[in-house]
């Protein structure tokens, strides 16, 4: 069953013109939006990470000055965290999925959902306009008094760019909160609802809870830089590191608000490409819940050698552990859910697999920098850039350019070239970790981060990482360009091309603007594959 | 998983205030109480982070923080106070007023409630004033005399009323957005949603007044 | 063609330690990466998909498999931690016998300066297999003290003093970086720890231009600044007698007690109003501004010198007019 045999438009045909989609208020519309802000910001922040990997070919500062250095490495953590992964499937993929997912015509506010992705784009706009008044060099984290006091660059520019968009993630948040608590369709219980709604409602507690005091703390240099007024400056008494404690309270449970809906997405997969049930349903979904309030309790591990008491960083030590256990249970379900699965090998399980490897290491890696003792060596160090971007870009970026292909002909109502799309699978893998693999060496050499020169016996190392950022970046041209080409071909969409459970496979593809013709009543759990025809199972063949 | 559209009440599908995505008032009510105490939250967060700033100063320099309050004019705190709590009151009976549909006792205590919101932000303005005056404005022109920590009380202080005024004139700017509506004859039982939602906000910016008041005019005084 | 290491020298004592923790933890993660990421693998190639409307057994979970795979995660990890957190006490911790070294960081220059009075930029030389505390200071922004050959490091943060130690095991000449970003020149904030057997120590530290010793150098600003006015070596002065006064509990005027350590006199210096001495008036002016970090820890060596001639009574009385 295909399109053309409804009455109602898809969503992508009606209304026309672009003031319908500047001032559309259907979930799945703001998502394509937000898609289309997300990648071009994701291309300006790889534009500012190769001017980096350029940089650190050779150990001299030859190619940039110091000062265009630090403004590329700031600029590269503010896009790329605040402007991409923040927002990337929570405000794509969610956005145009829960309501669907759920078996409701929208989200609960779809005009705040408007909002907020025209509060982004103020946000990115103030973002640029500090990048062309000369760029912001305090590094993402904005570390006082070096950024309140010192730094003489657009401080308060980016900063206000960086609280407007704060605004963007809370009002999601919100939305997705209120919409599961109140939207779900008749039948859809808590626990029928598919793993990437559960992951989506725990980024949402943590996008709801933890940026509004990045905004606070954002505010306070503000006030500090324009205002002259006295916070952490430590000649008036004001303690530097108070801001390092109000900063990572909000940047470490952002972590979990770029890998949640990652995780939210791979549990889509792994269940579609297995044809099967996910192993532990709802150990899976509590471990949602579980990294979600836990992560709030762990910020302190990022400042072990800042002068933070002996005593609270063991307190902060030993809850890292104890976070780090539901990202295992995750993983060690995914795995045992393909256990007498129906795997088929098309390219949304190599996205999966892909994932899977890149998530390991990168989680795997937390380990080393929880543990106090080793901290001391590794902080500061390219380590623990290799460590974030395995599970940031390893993981979440994979996650999401799965779930992009994965949907893409249900949100497009195209197919992507499936060779291509394995390829470039393979490519990104690749690339990813000949770039980021050696860093874990070089980090434990004592490379430091921020760097723009360093020792010669550091070089080959760097310079193989470089090339990889190469492979990497073609690997993402590659499927910008096969994607954006499906646009100007026939819609060829089947509704369910995967074969696979969920009511967004049972509407056609692209959806009608309502999503549904007729509303659902939910009478089954998430992946009832089993409940299907009974020949060519797994278990026991008929 | 297919079944007929139900709506749970027939003349309800046709409120024009009913949005086209609910299924009913009553889901449209209930989303929208829920989605103002999520915000609610974060509010309570925004906050936090300033009320933690000023829980660790004030532990590191108990006397600074003492010196400081005492410059504050707690009188004119506590009068502010009781305009609130006041404020609250009305607003709450604003509300009640558009759950029966009583349009004049809307018009009426919606009224009352700007005019002691718009009280309270005038003994502000001259509280600020008065700091102006004495160089109790961090930065340049602060007094020179003065301990520095005292820099960091008044930044806070700033920083904490000066959002919080921020706060309020938003919630005065909703309380005229009702107005008009109530003018307008829009609320009754079947439809007070946004009273509803703009009475909690209004009792959010009161509580955090109620923190506000001893943490910084009352340290200290106790008699 | 230069070699290019893939490990570092470990040349404290500390370092082998650090580096054992360190495979230890990578055994652990290496086994459940491969295993997890072989499993998942092997499990898409064996239950490959043979019919396209073939779907997969109905299984849906086991209580016991997850139990065993959140405790035995949760072992190791806990295994970790206290490994660490051990490890951590001993790196965190100076032990009493340590020698001392003054470092501020400075954008974008480490300024070193012996108790004997030699001083160093970017450089530091110390003696192999002696205890080293380093007390760390900085003029203006975050800095961090980082020796990779040591594996240790510690923040220099502006408005206090904060510690690290090591005990260097080889001679030789190590790395030293700036480890927290600083602005501008951050990756040129960097340097050498030249570690010399004793001998060669000594004679470097002779032949070295000295500015006094520390605490000569303290002493004489404590004469210029003046400190000398109110703080006299008897009750009679404005300010409380020092003579002792490094490591005891003193009395505050509103109620707190505190301990009289390194960052104590610090800030009694640059911030006096905000420990104000039970007895005493407010009236130190503040010296923010008029001593730099490296005066402070000379001062500081200085009053920690100071030992009271006879046994003081432990109240004073409220200050001369």
């Amino acid at each position: 069953m295909t399109h053309g045999t409804v009455n109602a438009p898809s969503y992508l045909d009606a209304p026309h013109g672009i003031a319908s989609w500047l001032l559309t208020k259907d979930h799945k519309r703001i998502g394509i939006l937000y898609l289309i802000s997300v990648t071009i910001f994701f291309m300006i922040g790889g534009l500012f990470a190769a001017g980096i990997r350029t940089e650190l070919l050779t150990p001299e500062g030859d190619f940039l000055t110091a000062d265009l250095y630090n403004k590329l490495f700031t600029l590269h953590g503010v896009v790329m965290i605040f402007f991409f992964l923040i927002p990337s499937i929570p405000a794509t993929l969610g956005n145009f999925l829960i309501p669907i997912q759920i078996g409701a015509k929208d989200l609960a506010f779809p005009r705040i959902n408007l909002l907020s992705w025209y509060i982004y784009v103020v946000g990115a706009l103030f973002t640029l306009a500090a990048v062309f008044a000369g760029g912001v060099d305090t590094g993402w984290t904005f570390y006082t008094p070096y950024s309140s006091i010192a730094s003489n660059t657009n401080v308060t520019l980016a900063a206000l760019g960086v609280f407007i968009t704060g605004f963007s993630s809370i009002l999601t948040g919100f939305n997705f909160i209120v919409t599961i608590h109140r939207m779900r369709a008749p039948g859809m219980t808590w626990f029928r609802l598919p793993l990437f709604i559960w992951a989506h409602y725990a980024t949402s507690l943590v996008m709801v809870l933890g940026t509004p005091v990045v905004a606070i703390t954002i505010l306070l240099v503000f006030a500090e830089r324009a205002l002259g007024f006295a916070i952490f400056d430590p000649r008036m008494g004001g303690d530097p590191v108070l801001f390092q404690h109000l900063f990572w309270f909000y940047s470490h449970p952002a972590v979990y608000i770029m890998i949640l809906p990652g995780m939210g997405v791979i549990s889509e997969l792994v269940a579609a490409v297995s044809r099967k049930q996910i192993f532990g349903y709802s150990f899976v979904a509590y471990s949602s819940l579980a990294i979600a309030i836990i992560g709030f309790l762990v910020w302190g591990h990022h400042m072990f050698v800042s002068s933070q008491s002996i005593y609270a960083g063991l307190v902060f030590s030993i809850i890292t552990m104890i976070v780090a256990v539901p990202s295992a249970v995750k993983t060690f379900n995914w795995t045992a859910t393909m256990y007498k699965g129906s795997v088929t090998w098309e390219s949304p399980t190599y996205w999966v697999i892909g994932f899977m490897g890149l998530f390991l290491i990168g989680g795997l890696t937390g380990l080393f920098l929880g543990t106090m003792g080793l901290d001391v060596h590794l902080h500061d160090t390219y380590f623990v850039v290799a460590h974030f971007h395995y599970i940031m870009v390893g993981g979440a970026i994979m996650a999401f350019l799965g779930g992009i292909h994965f949907y893409w002909p249900k949100m497009t109502g195209r197919l992507y070239p499936e060779t291509l799309g394995k390829i470039s699978a393979i490519l990104v893998f690749t690339g990813f970790n000949l770039t980021f693999f050696p860093q874990f060496v070089l980090g434990y050499l004592g490379m430091p981060r921020r760097y723009y020169a360093y020792p010669e016996e550091f070089q080959i190392l760097n310079v193989l990482s470089t090339s990889g950022a190469g492979v990497l970046g073609l690997g993402y041209a590659l499927i910008v360009f096969y994607l954006v080409a499906t646009l100007f071909k026939e819609r060829n969409a089947p509704a369910n091309p995967w074969g696979a459970t969920g009511l967004e496979w049972q509407i056609q593809s692209p959806p009608i603007t309502l999503n549904f013709e007729v509303d659902p009543i939910v009478t089954e759990d998430a992946y009832n594959y089993a409940g299907r025809a009974p020949k060519h199972t797994k278990a026991g063949e008929v | 998983m297919s079944a007929p559209n139900v709506h749970s009440d027939a003349h309800q599908a046709h409120h024009p205030k009913l949005q086209h995505h609910f299924h009913n008032m009553a889901q449209q009510l209930e989303a929208s109480i829920l989605g103002m105490w999520v915000f609610l939250v974060t509010e309570v967060m925004f906050f936090g982070g300033m009320f933690m700033a000023y829980l660790l100063y004030r532990t590191m320099y108990p006397d600074a923080w003492l010196a400081g309050s005492n410059e504050l004019n707690e009188v004119l705190g506590g009068v502010n106070t009781l305009v609130l709590i006041v404020s609250s009151l009305t607003m709450a009976l604003a509300v009640r007023a558009a759950q029966v549909g009583a349009r004049m006792a809307q018009i009426a205590n919606l009224i009352l409630t700007i005019i002691f919101g718009s009280i309270f932000l005038i003994v502000k303005y001259f509280e600020y004033a008065a700091k102006f005056e004495h160089h109790l404005v961090p930065g340049a022109h602060f007094d020179p005399a003065r301990d520095p920590a005292q820099q960091l009380y008044f930044s806070l202080y700033f920083m904490l009323t000066g959002i919080h005024a921020l706060h309020m004139i938003v919630g005065i700017v909703l309380l005229f957005i009702m107005l008009r509506m109530a003018w307008k004859h829009q609320f009754n039982a079947d439809y007070f949603t946004p009273m509803e939602v703009t009475g909690l906000y209004w009792h959010f910016v009161d509580i955090v007044w109620i923190f506000l008041f001893p943490l910084l005019y009352l340290i200290g005084k106790h008699h | 063609m230069s070699s290019f290491p893939l490990f570092p020298e470990a040349a404290s004592s500390i370092a082998h330690e650090v580096d054992l923790i360190y495979f230890f933890i990578l055994a652990v993660c290496s086994f459940f990466a491969i295993l997890v990421s072989g499993l998942v693998v092997f499990f898409a190639v064996k239950y490959r998909r043979r019919h396209p409307d073939e779907v997969g057994a109905d299984i849906h979970g086991s209580i016991a498999l997850e139990l065993i795979w959140s405790i035995i995660p949760f072992i190791l990890s806990l295994v970790m931690f206290v490994w660490g957190a051990d490890l951590f006490f001993r790196i965190a911790r100076p032990p009493a016998d340590s020698m001392e070294v003054f470092v501020v960081g400075k954008q974008w220059m480490w300024k070193v300066q012996h108790p004997e009075g030699v001083r160093e930029i970017n450089e530091l030389h110390v003696p192999v297999n002696r205890n080293v505390k380093i007390t760390l200071g900085s003029e203006d922004v975050l800095h961090d003290y980082y020796i990779p050959a040591f594996r240790v490091k510690m923040d220099a943060v502006p408005g206090k003093l904060t510690t690290m130690w090591f005990r260097a095991t080889k001679p030789g000449t190590y790395q030293i970086f700036c480890a927290e970003y600083c602005g501008t020149q951050h990756s040129g904030m960097i340097g050498h720890v030249t570690v010399l057997e004793e001998h060669d120590y000594e004679a470097w530290l002779a032949g070295g231009r000295s500015t006094g010793t520390a605490v000569e150098n303290g002493e004489r600003l404590f004469t210029d600044l003046a400190c000398i006015t109110c703080h006299k070596t008897d009750t009679s002065g404005r300010g409380p007698v020092l003579a002792g006064v490094f490591g005891s509990q003193v009395r505050l005027m509103d109620g707190r007690t505190v301990v009289a350590d390194e960052n104590y006199l610090r800030e009694s210096i640059v911030n006096p109003q905000a420990k104000v001495v039970l007895g005493y008036q407010p009236i130190m002016p503040t010296f923010q501004g008029t001593v730099s970090e490296e005066n402070l820890m000379q001062l500081i060596a200085y009053i920690k010198t100071l030992k009271p001639a006879a046994p003081v009574s432990p109240a004073a009385p409220s200050g001369g007019q």
